[in-house]
């Protein structure tokens, strides 16, 4: 974590600071395609190309469908975004319209000029 | 970002989705509710098997509906809730799932294993299902609007998965430490439990106690149901579990507070207290073990079935006259429990040994139970869980509380006379004979008074008091009341002997009754008397017959000199004849020799 943080102290942009050479693995779990889901999808969206161009996979994960795999990411709240890589995992919840929010929960933080975090 | 229309969408189909579902089911439920209220059913109930609590909820939980089971931290929550599962499971072919926010599947199997279920079996053979839902705050992130829908699909996924048709959510108020926006949190909990209503599942939601409020989070606005209080209570530094069905809509139940308990053999509720006046009565009469005493109860001993108040002060020998009665019921072949509070078991045998009392034989048999606890070692009303529960195992025709009086201080007398009431109504319902023994204070004039509270159940009340008299203390024992025989009115003295207790004869004197050894001198005086006057009709005796020797004697003498005069007179006479025949002799032989006239010569003597 200590490299990380050296590293991406340095590369820096906007005041995001993603991990470099990580890709961003992520999955939404979605319940069928109510609007609050669809929002959180294209909320997501938006900001990955902002900030994460290149560097994400987006796994969209319908529960109605595949139910069983709530049980093992622990979903209790629909939409919930989950970081998968890079470690540790981290989970959002809601339909990600406040991306500054969505940003300290995906541990993209807009640092205060010390670029610690975490 | 929020503009739904800019993506075209219009619809929630999710919801849309779910709420066809759920009209289908509320259909089916409608019509499956209505053939059985056709009938005039009532409610229809899902069984818990848990011991007493389908009695007092008058068949189980509402079936098809949650339940909300609240109280304290520590209170039985979540094994009332494994125990609905694993009981429906195993004995009435229902499925269940639990979902559970606190614990963990490996914690609830082991605590679960400590109640004697097999948590892991019922998993493997699709009877149970456990999904562990954790919420941690600082895990998660919000942003926006979210609803509950995970906790719906995984829900839906476990009932389906095993045909569940019970439901345990334990404890879900922990979503609201873990999520901030409770405006959601409650409009999807009132979503949740209308779902799991129309799913059809028998829910046990668990909610812990809040200030004021039944729950924490004042879930008992959306279950309402039937709500169940589980209570803890410390009173006097000592805890009873107590239940209380606070609420249960449709139907009737008991609403008083029973207690409960948790033991190797899970849950268990005393539903005692309703049982009324109703039971069955015996005409059999048993033996009090103490053959004089029967005797002084209408010569047959006490009803089968009733309830015996043996009270005294401090060593007047209640237990000895428990241990004779317990004795007695094994010599019948009659299994007989012995609550001692007072004694050890090793203590009340020793003792017993040395009136002559051989109890241990009968305990190595198995006809003899003892089960001897600290009456501070927990509430009375555990104490009455306890000694129910015992009962029930055990099956004695017999019980023996010695004493009861230690109980009392224990709790207020209220509290005591309606736990004794219960007792001796479930006792009684059973038909089995009771045997209180109960100390009272050595003041005379409470003697009586202190059992006021409680003589009124009694049947039979056998006092024992201290007779102090000549210096001298000793026991006393009378029958102060025995419902429906004829008993004696008599103090009767009891002595403790070798060969156990020995009622003895009455000596009733000046003062009252004579005891000990003024007894003693009572019997020895009569003795006496008794002697000396057989000794008076001895004497008159001798006396008429030395009477009659004497008066013999001179019949005798009088006799003899008679007979010597006789003899005398004879002899005289005899001379005397002697001399005339002499003479005639003389003048024949004269004649003759004169040769005088032949004269015919009688021959006289020859």
């Amino acid at each position: 974590m200590k490299a990380k943080t050296k590293r991406t102290a340095a590369k820096k942009r906007n005041g995001v600071s993603p991990a470099p050479g990580k890709r961003y693995d992520l999955r939404l779990y979605v319940a069928g395609q109510t609007p609050k889901s669809l929002a959180a999808f294209a909320n997501l969206k938006e900001l990955c190309d902002l900030y994460l161009r290149g560097k994400y996979r987006i796994e969209v994960i319908d529960l109605i469908k595949k139910p069983q795999l709530a049980k093992d990411d622990q979903i209790i709240a629909i939409p919930t975004l989950v970081r998968r890589m890079p470690q540790p995992i981290r989970k959002i919840i809601g339909d990600l319209c406040d991306t500054k929010r969505t940003l300290i929960g995906l541990d993209l933080s807009e640092t205060d000029g010390n670029g610690s975090h975490d | 970002m929020n503009d739904l229309t800019a993506y075209g969408v219009n619809a929630p189909w999710d919801i849309f989705l779910f709420s066809r579902q759920n009209s289908f089911l509320v259909a089916t439920n409608d019509m499956s509710r209505k053939k059985t209220t056709s009938r005039n059913r009532l409610l229809p109930k899902s069984p818990t098997g848990i011991t007493g609590l389908d009695e007092i909820t008058a068949g189980g939980l509402p079936k098809g509906r949650p339940t909300l089971v609240c109280g304290s931290a520590g209170c039985g929550k979540s094994m009332l809730g494994v125990e609905f599962l694993v009981r429906g499971a195993t004995q009435f072919n229902e499925p269940g799932v639990l979902m559970t926010f606190e614990e963990l599947p490996e914690d609830v199997i082991k605590n679960a294993r400590s109640l004697g279920f097999d948590i892991d079996n019922l998993i493997a053979k699709k009877k149970l299902f456990v999904d562990y839902v954790r919420v941690e705050r600082n895990e998660i992130q919000e942003t926006g609007e979210y609803d509950l829908e995970g906790i719906f699909v995984r829900l839906n996924y476990a009932i389906e998965a095993i045909g569940a048709k019970r439901v345990v959510l334990d404890t879900i108020e922990t979503l609201f430490s873990g999520l901030t926006n409770a405006a959601i949190l409650r409009a999807e909990l009132r979503r949740l439990f209308n779902w799991l209503k129309e799913k059809g599942v028998t829910a046990i939601i668990t909610g812990e106690k809040g200030e004021g409020n039944l729950t924490r989070n004042g879930l008992e606005e959306y279950v309402s149901d039937c709500v169940i209080l589980l209570d803890h209570r410390v009173i006097d530094q000592v805890s009873t579990r107590r239940l209380r069905i606070v609420k249960y809509r449709g139907s009737t139940h008991a609403t008083n507070e029973y207690p409960f308990l948790i033991d190797e053999n899970g849950f268990s509720v005393l539903p005692i207290s309703s049982l009324g006046l109703s039971h069955d009565v015996s005409t059999e009469r048993i033996s009090t073990g103490v053959p004089r005493l029967d005797a002084m109860l209408g010569g047959k001993g006490f009803y089968r079935g009733s309830s015996v108040l043996i009270s005294g002060t401090a060593g007047t020998g209640k237990s000895s006259f428990a241990a004779h009665m317990v004795d007695a019921a094994s010599r019948r072949g009659e299994r007989s429990l012995y609550f001692a509070f007072e004694e050890s078991p090793q203590q009340i045998t020793r003792n017993m040994r040395s009136i002559g009392l051989n109890i241990e034989p009968w305990v190595k048999k198995g006809l003899l139970q003892f089960h001897a606890s600290r009456p501070t070692l927990y509430g009375l009303e555990t104490h009455l869980a306890v000694m129910h529960k015992q009962v029930r195992d055990f099956k004695p025709r017999v019980v023996v509380i010695d004493p009861i009086s230690n109980l009392i201080n224990s709790g207020s007398t209220n509290e005591v006379r309606s736990m004794l009431l219960r007792l001796v109504d479930f006792l009684k319902s059973q038909q089995i004979t009771a045997f209180f023994t109960s100390l009272s204070s050595p003041d005379m004039k409470s003697l009586e008074q202190t059992d006021v509270g409680i003589s009124s159940i009694m049947d039979t009340w056998l006092l024992l008091r201290d007779i102090e008299l000549g210096g001298e203390r000793n026991r006393g024992l009378y029958v102060l009341k025995s419902r429906g025989m004829a008993h004696s009115n008599q103090i009767r003295e009891f002595i403790l002997s070798d060969n156990g207790i020995d009622l003895r004869d009455v000596y009733v004197g000046p003062e009252g009754v004579l005891t000990g050894s003024m007894r003693l001198a009572q019997e020895a005086r009569a003795k006496a008397e008794k002697v000396s006057r057989q000794m008076e009709i001895h004497s008159k005796k001798r006396q008429l017959a030395r009477k009659r020797a004497a008066l013999d004697a001179q019949i005798a003498a009088l006799r003899a000199e008679f007979e010597q005069e006789e003899t005398e007179i004879s002899k005289v006479l005899n001379q005397e004849n002697e001399l005339v025949q002499q003479q005639r002799i003389d003048e024949v032989t004269m004649s003759r020799s004169r040769q005088a006239d032949k004269t015919p010569v009688p021959r006289n003597g020859q």
